[in-house]
């Protein structure tokens, strides 16, 4: 069988990628997928704890991070659609004023 | 080198490397084209580690509609070819330089200090999808009843507000 620690290590470089995403990218499109992709790292991580000690708990709170995964993306992008038509971009560097 | 580790060293190399896909392209929709990909290699680590229905859940809400959603806002937009805005020179090399620290502190620690098992076992129950889904149903609708109706509420909430924000009221100045 797989050691624990590969999906782990795996978890860890997943979520970091996600990190540098939202760290070095100004697309805010791509700043939110580099978000899913840190949710996801973090469920690889849940599942894989959940398998090793044998217990269904940490499949249902994927579950539910799935959920609210779902519900967060459909307000962020219409936020982003938003902030598209008053700017007519969708740069997080354009982003720098309260008042459309 | 059993078949499972063959599987999950082929896997995690696809994973990792359309993760720097991601990150890397200049155009958003092969971005979010990466992110799919790397949502089904995700879904066959959950279906290796014993979760065959969270492995179905992945792949028809964020493979599926997460994403499709992703690629209509993209085109939406038309932003799959944004002019490049001048950036700081810094801050690249020194994102990357923190990112890998964040990387090994976290290996580090999660490796160190929360080491539940050395290997996964994996249950014959949990072998067996429809046993796990039951099980998972059985949970689900009993001890995570209150959790579980929150979220449906949460998602109602979510299409409101979504509907909210783009919908444009009669008569109102532009």
């Amino acid at each position: 069988m797989v050691p624990i620690n590969y999906y782990i290590i795996l978890s860890a470089i997943l979520f970091t990628i996600g990190v540098t995403g939202v760290l070095i990218r100004r697309n805010a499109l791509i700043i939110f997928m580099s978000i899913e992709l840190m949710l996801n790292a973090a469920n690889l991580a849940i599942v894989a704890f959940s398998s090793a000690i044998q217990s269904f708990s940490g499949q249902i709170f994927v579950f539910f991070v799935i959920a609210v995964a779902a519900a967060e993306v459909a307000v962020g992008l219409a936020l982003i659609v938003e902030i598209f038509k008053s700017k007519r971009s969708i740069d997080v560097d354009q982003m720098n004023s309260l008042k459309g | 080198m059993t078949l499972d580790l063959a599987l999950f060293l082929v896997l995690a190399l696809v994973a990792i490397a359309t993760a720097l896909g991601l990150l890397m392209s200049r155009n958003a929709v092969y971005s979010a084209l990466f992110l799919v990909l790397n949502f089904v290699t995700v879904a066959v680590f959950y279906l290796l580690l014993g979760a065959p229905f969270i492995a179905m859940a992945q792949v028809t809400v964020y493979a599926g509609a997460i994403m499709v959603l992703f690629l209509f806002v993209i085109m939406l937009l038309g932003a799959d070819a944004l002019p490049k805005t001048d950036v700081l020179p810094w801050q690249k090399p020194l994102a990357i330089f923190m990112a890998v620290i964040l990387a090994g502190e976290a290996a580090f620690l999660l490796i160190t200090k929360a080491r539940p098992a050395g290997d996964i076992l994996q249950p014959e129950a949990a072998i067996n999808s429809m046993d796990n889904l039951r099980q998972l149903g059985m949970a689900l609708f009993s001890d995570y009843l209150l959790p579980f109706e929150v979220t449906s509420i949460l998602l109602l909430v979510a299409m409101v507000g979504a509907i909210v924000l783009t919908h444009k009221e009669k008569g109102a100045q532009k």
